[in-house]
């Protein structure tokens, strides 16, 4: 938990995440990155062999129940057209995006 | 008075109780139209002092006020919240109306529905007055991440009113709306509310449905309001409270008449005070204010003991990486291609993805992206996120421990008062370790309130963070009126 992150590796992540950073920004964010990793380190201290991962709380002793699924029954869902008039390119149908793939 | 030194510039109004306007309402000594009136009035003076509001929602809101005056003026029975004036934060959905989450990248979105949170505040009476200012993706513990400009703190100009629902909280404050909704992740209604003055309430994870909240972290997120004092809180959390079926993590529990039971005496109530919120990094006044508060406390009959909760160090850590990691899958989904911003003439749909991303986020979403994309990465999984949630389990396990002995427990809700505007844009370690005293009640679902408790030398707000165990909401509510009262 102490590897040093490198530039590569910010380069990696953003292109995981799909952003694009410009080399200033990049340079910040490895910085910023290398930091906040060094902080949260701190957890090495810890032993937490044997500990179960908790995700959500609901999994804890006494929390009052978990949530609970609605029957599943086909209902109607939000207009189309009210969901298509906020897309920045639409033929009404489906979304509009730039060419996937190259022919 | 000839003197030349510069006022401190404050915008502090206390709101009516809710009990008091309701009232004029139901006389019909008060119109609803006026009292609604009157805040734009009062926003359209203030707000560009403060950059509160990003967007008003006044068609609606007048619509509203009509139908509750016509509602009134016929003696039909009306709403709890009948004629209020209310402000949303923009994480929060609201049909038709702008809701940008604080960031450019929904800039111009107008949401085909309403949050749960807000359609129940509406089905109430309230009168919904626009979108209050807040963090980007409520990612910010001061406001200053927000696309649309920081708000500052009525107190205070010159100072940050907490963040991420900066807005909220500084609403209430300057009595821009009587109450305000808020969302809080690792301490964003508590913290802010300390540094505004004002009453913040974090729920028990599950108690408020977030159908509609624009998603950060989701095992972390709450919706929560903001009032002015303890018991108009209670109200409105128990309107906004309760299952949903829209919302599979909505809790099933019935909802208690909370305001009743903020009434009730705290005699006899067992509070824990932790050692670990009350070390170095805390700032002498805050101590001082909030140990003045417990004081309080024993004086109204309550008995004070120690608890320990070891772990609060590894508190901030934990979240950061959990936090993080679930930040980067939700917001996987703005990418230009249903919603929001789309960056022009991209030639390929990947570059289309990069480019809106790039071009429409700001700097800490970006940076958290990172961390939490890199912690959930191949190679860093187990070191990183397994890890946390780990962590997560002892932190929580160990509050449960603690409200086996204890019916509340009372920390300071953050180490230092309002902070300056910048004082710690350039340093996002220093800005994280604002939240130190709240995230551990995030990270174990438990539920809060924020109370103000004082204030500094200067004048600014201190707050108490009172919390109480899952689903106990009521005792945090009768333990924050007693600390309330005791302030004359």
């Amino acid at each position: 938990m102490t590897a040093k992150v490198t530039v590569e590796d910010v380069g990696r992540v953003a292109e995981l995440a799909q952003l694009e950073l410009g080399p200033d920004e990049a340079a910040r964010m490895l910085h910023d990155l290398n930091a906040i990793l060094d902080y949260v380190a701190q957890l090495n201290e810890l032993d937490t062999a044997g500990v179960a991962p908790l995700a959500q709380v609901s999994e804890l002793p006494g929390y009052g129940g978990s949530g609970v699924l609605r029957a599943d029954l086909a209902e109607p869902s939000t207009d189309r057209a009210a969901v298509m008039s906020q897309a920045p390119e639409t033929d009404q149908v489906f979304f509009k995006v730039p060419k996937v793939i190259e022919r | 008075m000839s003197s030349e030194t510069k006022p401190t510039q404050t915008y502090v109004e206390k709101p009516k109780s809710l009990v008091e306007l309701r009232a004029g309402i139901t006389s019909g000594a008060v119109k609803a139209a006026d009292l609604a009136a009157g805040y734009y009035d009062r926003i359209a003076a203030v707000n560009p002092h403060l950059n509160v509001y990003l967007s008003l929602t006044k068609e609606r809101a007048m619509e509203q006020a009509a139908h509750v005056d016509a509602a009134a003026a016929k003696g039909d029975p009306l709403g709890p919240l009948a004629g209020i004036p209310v402000g949303i934060k923009d994480v929060l959905v609201m049909k038709d109306a702008p809701s940008t989450a604080g960031s450019k990248i929904l800039e111009g979105y107008r949401p085909p529905y309403d949050a749960t949170s807000v359609a129940r505040l509406e089905a109430a009476g309230a009168v919904l007055l626009g979108k209050v200012n807040c963090d980007e993706f409520a990612m910010g513990s001061s406001n200053e991440n927000s696309a649309y400009g920081a708000v500052r703190n009525p107190v205070d100009t010159e100072r940050v009113p907490g963040g991420s629902s900066g807005g909220s909280a500084a609403a209430v404050a300057a009595n821009l709306a009587v109450a305000t909704l808020g969302t809080d992740t690792g301490g964003s209604i508590r913290q802010p509310a300390s540094f505004c003055g004002v009453v913040g309430v974090l729920p028990t994870y599950g108690r408020v449905s977030r159908y509609g909240l624009i998603a950060f972290a989701s095992s972390l997120d709450r919706v929560g309001p903001f009032a002015a004092n303890v018991r108009d809180a209670a109200t409105l959390l128990g309107i906004v409270a309760g299952h949903d079926p829209k919302d599979a993590t909505s809790s099933p529990a019935p909802v208690p008449d909370y305001a009743a039971e903020s009434d009730k005496p705290v005699e006899g109530l067992r509070i824990g005070i932790p050692a670990e919120y009350f070390g170095e990094g805390l700032d002498p006044e805050v101590r001082a204010a909030v140990e003045r508060g417990i004081e309080d406390l024993k004086s109204a009959g309550c008995s004070v003991k120690p608890v320990s909760l070891p772990h609060t160090r590894y508190a901030i850590p934990t979240y950061y990486l959990v936090a993080t990691a679930e930040a980067s899958a939700n917001l996987a989904r703005f990418d230009g291609v249903r919603y929001g911003y789309r960056s022009p003439a991209s030639e390929s749909l990947a570059a289309m993805y990069r480019h809106s991303r790039d071009e429409a986020f700001g700097a800490e979403v970006k940076r958290r992206i990172l961390l939490g994309t890199y912690a959930l990465s191949a190679g860093y999984y187990d070191a990183y996120y397994l890890k946390a949630q780990q962590v997560r389990r002892l932190l929580a396990e160990e509050f449960l421990r603690a409200f086996a002995d204890v019916d509340a427990i009372v920390t300071p809700t953050a180490p230092m008062p309002a902070f300056k505007l910048d004082e710690k844009t350039g340093d996002p370690l220093a800005m994280y370790l604002a939240d130190i005293y709240t995230v551990t009640a995030s990270l174990a679902g438990i539920c809060g309130v924020n109370v103000p408790c004082g204030t500094t030398a200067a004048g600014l707000p201190v707050g108490m963070q009172v919390l109480a165990a899952h689903l106990n909401e009521g005792t945090a509510f009768r333990v924050a009126r007693a600390v309330e009262a005791a302030q004359g």
